[in-house]
């Protein structure tokens, strides 16, 4: 078993005539996924690898029975390409897009109240379950199938943790990039809560990073409602404040708020052990199994 | 991005806020004809992207044409808080009764803009709001709908300014909220808002923080961006097109992804070692990537010795290491020892390619890091 994604799911790819939307829409059906359609405005009727591209998402749903979105838009248009995803009724929406105006992604935040749609990210690396689907740029070779869910609010530091699990027989039942800009869709929690009702996760990495409070909310989820073992993981112990790292989201603002060193107190406090390396973070996952 | 504060009181000024007269002054000659222009007593104020210039010595009000002249040769060419003050603006004092503050800035947490005004303002604000949360009041506004003109008043009237000043304040945090939104804003802050002894309501300080990721559809503050750069690496940085932030160490770090890079600084302080930076190459590693990273560290005086982190994920290891021979080769000597960790996709291929006459190679990251950490403490020995 998995989380939001397993090998029924039927994906079609917003953006998939560009460069990165075709490079990764190949990549994806390499890996096994059912990449269905793809939507782009104007290029109805075309095809990418043998995948038939529609006009609308609406289109793309209709013909080809789409159930989740990946999205490949750049920046200017990715809000709007949500809210397409969104206004069809989607099961889940994956967007990948890096550097979404912050007050629009406010405004998808507001929809994502009103609907049923899953959004993952934006600025993400996206959502895989081992052996059955990717959704996203995550490079499925260094994934293998097992019993270890990972959320992660950034990508490569997901690479690596993921090898390091991998590298010790350590295989994931599914990994989500959930991203690392200010608004996002699925948080922590929303993950954190899926895998506790997995009956195929016995265990999970969860690696946050300085920024929000996000992960001391997290912390204070799993105190209170999980049994399965969570091990953590913080990046950006020596940001100083005022800098943003990188991410949108990664910054120190404030006194005391989203430093590393209160996500790591609030972690600790809720039982979860925090790896000073990735390499202890594995340690400690392969102490709870 | 963060705006001067005399380029944020031009925005107020043009969207109707009260600001006080100023003139913005490069040397003190420039400084003496603004106070002869504006009187006393006048406000010397450092432009740098600093908070608490006044504590620090940034902010003096001189009374008369020597203390002006004083105040500008002290703080024009200062160190404030390790960044070297260019500019002052020198603006009319205000003899003020009250001081506010407002502000307009994104609830993470609730993923909606929020208004908060306070009657507490001055330079204490951090504190009073850590302290006594309940002095700051808050509202928050739906996104898509905007703001409602009675969510400003009544943000106002529940802080509990005075009622004959109330309107005033409400309209100007209501065109705060405007500015906030048409230049994509992440914050506005205006810290003390002064109430005069006649009533008046003049926005006395100007923070104002624009969102990178929407500077593409603000042309004109992209502009206004490139002056405000305050260290030569990061202007290099910005023009490369790299995440970048200079820090105090001695260890240059080089890595793609965010998350992955904060680690390794982390790591690098975690085994006795200090960070010069934060580098974010992105994604792909081309050799002229490769080279430009590589420029921003070694031109770093501060850097004694470089670490280089890359986890190929859809980038391919062999080609990461092809691009670290090329940038390499063009140096007719390595400035400073360079540790390689390339891991994920073709990542051995990568290791074998790389040319160990120009680099050190390590297999785990952890190990990338202690050898770097050592190199640099042999430098500085």
């Amino acid at each position: 078993m998995s989380i939001f994604v397993d090998d029924d799911t039927r994906v079609v790819v917003q953006g998939i005539t560009g460069g990165e939307g075709k490079f990764h829409a190949g990549q994806m059906i390499e890996y096994g996924t059912n990449v269905v359609a793809g939507a782009v405005p104007g290029k109805g009727g075309q095809e990418v690898d043998g995948v038939p591209v529609y006009d609308t998402v609406d289109e793309a749903v209709e013909a080809e029975d789409a159930d989740a979105s990946v999205i490949f838009v750049p920046p200017a248009f990715a809000a709007d390409a949500i809210f397409e995803s969104l206004d069809t009724d989607l099961d889940l929406a994956v967007a990948i897009t890096e550097g979404i105006p912050t007050q629009d992604m406010a405004k998808v935040n507001k929809r994502l109240t009103e609907t049923d749609t899953r959004l993952i990210g934006p600025n993400c690396p996206g959502i895989i379950t081992p052996g059955e689907a990717k959704l996203g740029i995550l490079p499925g070779n260094i994934f293998s199938d097992g019993n270890v869910g990972l959320v992660s609010r950034s990508g490569t530091l997901t690479y690596q943790v993921v090898d390091n699990l991998t590298e010790r027989g350590l295989g994931q039942s599914t990994a989500i990039g959930i991203g690392g800009d200010p608004i996002i869709g699925t948080s922590f929690i929303d993950a954190l809560e899926a895998f506790e009702a997995d009956l195929d996760t016995d265990a999970v990495v969860m690696c946050g990073e300085i920024g929000g409070e996000d992960e001391e909310q997290a912390a204070r989820f799993i105190g209170e409602n999980m049994d399965t073992p969570v091990a953590g993981f913080i990046a950006g112990r020596t940001a100083p404040p005022g800098k943003r790292m990188g991410h949108a989201g990664a910054i120190v603002s404030g006194s005391g708020t989203g430093t590393a060193q209160s996500k790591i107190d609030a972690l600790n406090d809720a039982g979860v052990p925090v790896g000073d390396t990735p390499e202890e973070v594995a340690d400690h996952v392969e102490d709870f199994l | 991005m963060k705006l001067h504060e005399h380029q944020a009181k031009t925005i107020f000024a043009d969207a109707g806020i009260p600001v006080p007269d100023s003139r913005l002054a490069t040397t003190v000659d420039e400084a003496l004809d603004a106070v002869d222009d504006i009187g006393y007593p006048a406000a010397i104020k450092a432009q740098v992207h600093v908070g608490g210039r006044g504590k620090a010595g940034g902010i003096k009000i001189a009374t008369d044409r020597e203390e002006a002249e004083q105040y500008a040769e002290e703080i024009l060419g200062m160190d404030l808080k390790g960044y070297t003050v260019d500019s002052v603006l020198v603006e009319a004092g205000v003899d003020f009764a009250d001081e506010l503050y407002v502000g307009v800035t994104m609830d993470r947490g609730a993923g909606e803009p929020v208004l908060m005004v306070s009657t507490e303002g001055g330079v204490n604000i951090e504190e009073v709001a850590e302290e006594n949360p309940d002095a700051v009041a808050r509202e928050h506004v739906d996104p898509a709908f905007g703001l409602h003109p009675y969510q400003a008043r009544k943000v106002v009237y529940e802080a509990g300014v005075d009622a004959d000043v109330a309107l005033d304040v409400a309209s100007i945090l209501s065109t705060l909220y405007d500015l906030y939104e048409e230049n994509d804003a992440s914050e506005i802050e205006v810290n003390p808002v002064m109430i005069t002894g006649d009533r008046d309501v003049i926005a006395a300080d100007a923070v104002m923080n624009i969102d990178e990721d929407a500077l593409f559809r603000h042309p004109d503050l992209a502009d206004l961006a490139e002056e405000s750069y305050e260290d030569d690496l990061e202007r290099k940085a910005g023009e490369y097109g790299f995440d970048y932030v200079r820090l105090s160490g001695n260890v240059g770090i080089i890595g793609n992804g965010a998350g992955l890079v904060m680690t390794t600084l982390d790591l690098v302080d975690y085994y006795g070692g200090s960070p010069a930076n934060f580098l974010d190459i992105g994604g792909g590693a081309k050799a002229e990537r490769v080279t430009q990273a590589l420029d921003m560290v070694f031109s770093d005086d501060n850097v004694d010795a470089v670490v280089f982190n890359i986890f190929g994920g859809i980038t391919r290891g062999d080609e990461v290491a092809k691009g670290i021979n090329e940038a390499l080769e063009q140096f007719d000597e390595i400035p400073k020892k360079v540790v390689v960790r390339l891991a994920g996709t073709n990542a051995e291929e990568g290791m074998e390619i790389l040319n160990t006459d120009l680099v050190e190679v390590e297999k785990t990251l952890e190990d990338a890091v202690q050898r770097a950490v050592k190199n640099a403490e042999e430098v500085t020995q």
